[in-house]
């Protein structure tokens, strides 16, 4: 079996992301970047599999500018075996990168992908939910446990109520949950051993797809701030706030 | 401008996040119709009917629908998107998963977690955890967009007369199997619509100690949520998170104990209200979002709150 990973490379989840004043967006110079959190874990899922004996190969992908070659290499380094760059300066929306997804996964003839849930920076939850329904394969979304058996893959998945079991046919496309695994981090000499590794660079006009935007970004705003209140310093003073003061209770 | 709203419910009841999404289809303004896919889901139908501003409640009433299956719920919604500019459904696990699944299939680039509806073609949404608002204007022929229930009201529930119409399925996909699912049993209100939580991070050291924070959310008749640590660490179920990645709450009070604040539990629970933060340090910036701080351990915080609300 071959395993596609796709990885996005987004804003550090520790930074502080500001909106810039022209309001286009926020704040991108000389921040520091990483891979998309779900997809470190969509990474490590792949690799325990191969590790497992259920695949032979991981191959990792992402879409966007030349600095997504890195967030491959961190793939590359924690060790999956080869990479696939799409390489595009335009603005990417949900739809317009799983279709290309979906010709590198036709393409590479990938048995499994496995996505993150959601891209921490556009908060999108979409991406792996659209390549399921264009390469009408079923969808795993949140799962938190992933089995590969004689009929195709048990998952669990994280649902609001509580937790999902669905089999699932191979081939299919599971999205990952905060609880899937936790990733490992990559070794130096695996940080050397991935420089080596192959990257096959592509454009989206060699797949074969169409990325014009669907949506205009009109602007992007600073939210309402929150300012801090007062501090209590007793069970009683707090209670009769809460009911006299904030009456909420 | 017609809209069609899917409906969320557990096959007897609609669960109130539908409400939430039929007031956001209302600010779109036009008629709109409900999607009600289920299986022995007449009681559903029925309450459908009576959600003010509804003008059909479409059911596919059929054992395809037993449990919710994204693909099957799908195809349905394609097969009708001809009649629609709009589709909508609420951002939760099940909308989420539906709606850009759904999307992809009518060629539509979706929209999530709408938190403001600018005009019919044009929508806010909060982006990088919230610490930003984007305003988009789609330009697709159908807008498909799932909506943050924390910010909109509840469409009234009693006072509509829709018209009903039974519709059929659009198939089974062979492909998925449901197995079952293990869901949290709880005579609290539900986390998303309480109208009080008390949420509980890692500085509650373990599961037990969560009985404190029950008892308090008794007495004050919310519901109990928690921070990503505390689930991951075991404390309490998945399905307990708030936050950028878990759910989003907006109640009247909420009460954040052993939670430090980081940005990603903000995410989740900052349009609340009035926000209380106990904490033994004084430092947490949980204090910058709070409305009122206390400086405390949580182990003689707790019991004492517990004491005075008697
Ligand atoms: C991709 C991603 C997604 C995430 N999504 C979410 C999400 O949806 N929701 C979420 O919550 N987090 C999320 N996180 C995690 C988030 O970054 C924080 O790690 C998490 O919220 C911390 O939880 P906490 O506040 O309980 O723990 P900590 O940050 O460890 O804070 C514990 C607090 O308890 C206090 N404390 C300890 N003992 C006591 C005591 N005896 N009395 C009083 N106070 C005490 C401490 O002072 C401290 O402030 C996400 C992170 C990532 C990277
Ligand atoms: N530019 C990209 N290149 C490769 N994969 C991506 C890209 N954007 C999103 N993905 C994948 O889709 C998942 C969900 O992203 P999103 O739908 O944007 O929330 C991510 O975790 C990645 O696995």
């Amino acid at each position: 079996m071959k395993i596609l990973v796709p990885v996005k490379r987004v804003i550090d989840a520790n930074i502080r992301v500001r909106v810039k004043s022209d309001q286009t967006g926020v704040e991108t110079a000389n921040v520091k970047m990483a891979m998309n959190p779900f997809c470190e874990i969509a990474v490590e899922e792949a690799l325990r599999m191969k590790e497992a004996g259920h695949a032979e190969e991981v191959i990792i992908v992402s879409a966007g500018p030349e600095k997504c070659q890195e967030t491959i290499r961190t793939g590359l380094a924690m060790g999956a075996d080869r990479g696939v760059f799409v390489n595009t300066e335009a603005t990417l929306e949900p739809l317009a990168i799983a279709k290309m997804l979906q010709a590198v996964a036709d393409k590479e003839g990938a048995e499994l992908v496995i996505l993150g849930k959601q891209s921490i920076d556009d908060d999108n939850n979409q991406t792996g939910q659209m390549l399921a329904a264009l390469m009408q394969r079923p969808l795993g979304s949140y799962i938190s446990k992933i089995e590969k058996n004689d009929g195709g893959f048990a998952i669990t998945r994280e649902i609001d109520a509580g937790l999902e079991k669905l089999q699932i046919t191979c081939p299919a496309v599971v999205t990952t949950d905060l609880r899937l695994n936790e990733p490992r981090y990559a070794s130096l000499p695996n940080i050397m051993k991935a420089k080596k590794k192959p990257i096959e660079i592509l454009t989206p006009e060699e797949l074969g797809v169409d990325i014009s935007n669907r949506m205009e970004v009109v602007q992007v705003t600073e939210p309402p701030a929150r300012d801090a209140g007062v501090m209590v310093s007793s069970a009683a003073e707090l209670v009769e706030k809460l009911k006299n003061e904030a009456k909420v209770i | 401008m017609s809209i069609l709203v899917i409906a969320e419910h557990d096959k007897s009841v609609l669960l109130p996040a539908t409400l939430n999404t039929v007031t956001a289809a209302a600010q779109v303004g036009g008629d709109i119709d409900l999607l009600v896919a289920g299986h022995d889901c007449g009681a559903v139908a029925d309450a459908a009917a009576k959600i003010a501003g509804v003008n059909k409640v479409l059911v596919c009433d059929s054992s395809t629908h037993a449990s919710d299956i994204t693909e099957n719920v799908a195809v349905l919604i394609q097969a009708r998107s001809a009649d629609y500019s709009h589709v909508m459904a609420p951002a939760t696990t099940f909308g989420k998963a539906l709606i850009p699944y759904a999307a992809a299939l009518c060629d539509v680039q979706a929209i999530s977690d709408v938190s403001e509806i600018v005009d019919a073609d044009t929508f806010v949404r909060p982006i990088y955890a919230g610490n930003a608002l984007a305003t988009v204007r789609s330009s697709d022929s159908i807008k498909m967009l799932t909506v943050r229930t924390t910010a909109f009201e509840l469409a009234d529930a009693d006072t509509g007369s829709a018209s009903v119409e039974t519709i059929d399925d659009a198939g089974a996909n062979e492909s998925i199997e449901f197995i079952g699912q293990m869901l949290s049993e709880s005579e609290r209100p539900e986390l998303t619509s309480a109208k009080i939580v008390v949420s509980g991070g890692r500085g509650m050291q373990n599961g037990e100690n969560f009985a404190m924070l029950e008892k308090l959310a008794d007495q004050l008749g919310g519901a109990v949520g928690a921070s990503r640590a505390a689930v991951d660490a075991g404390f309490v179920p998945n399905d307990y998170q708030v936050g950028q990645t878990g759910k989003v709450v907006a109640p009247d009070l909420y009460l954040a104990v052993g939670i430090s604040g980081a940005i990603q539990h903000l995410a989740g629970m900052k349009d609340s209200k009035v926000i209380v933060a106990i904490n033994n340090d004084e430092e947490a910036p949980i204090f910058q979002v709070s409305d009122y701080g206390w400086n405390e351990d949580l182990f003689t915080a707790v019991p004492a709150l517990q004491e005075e609300l008697g």
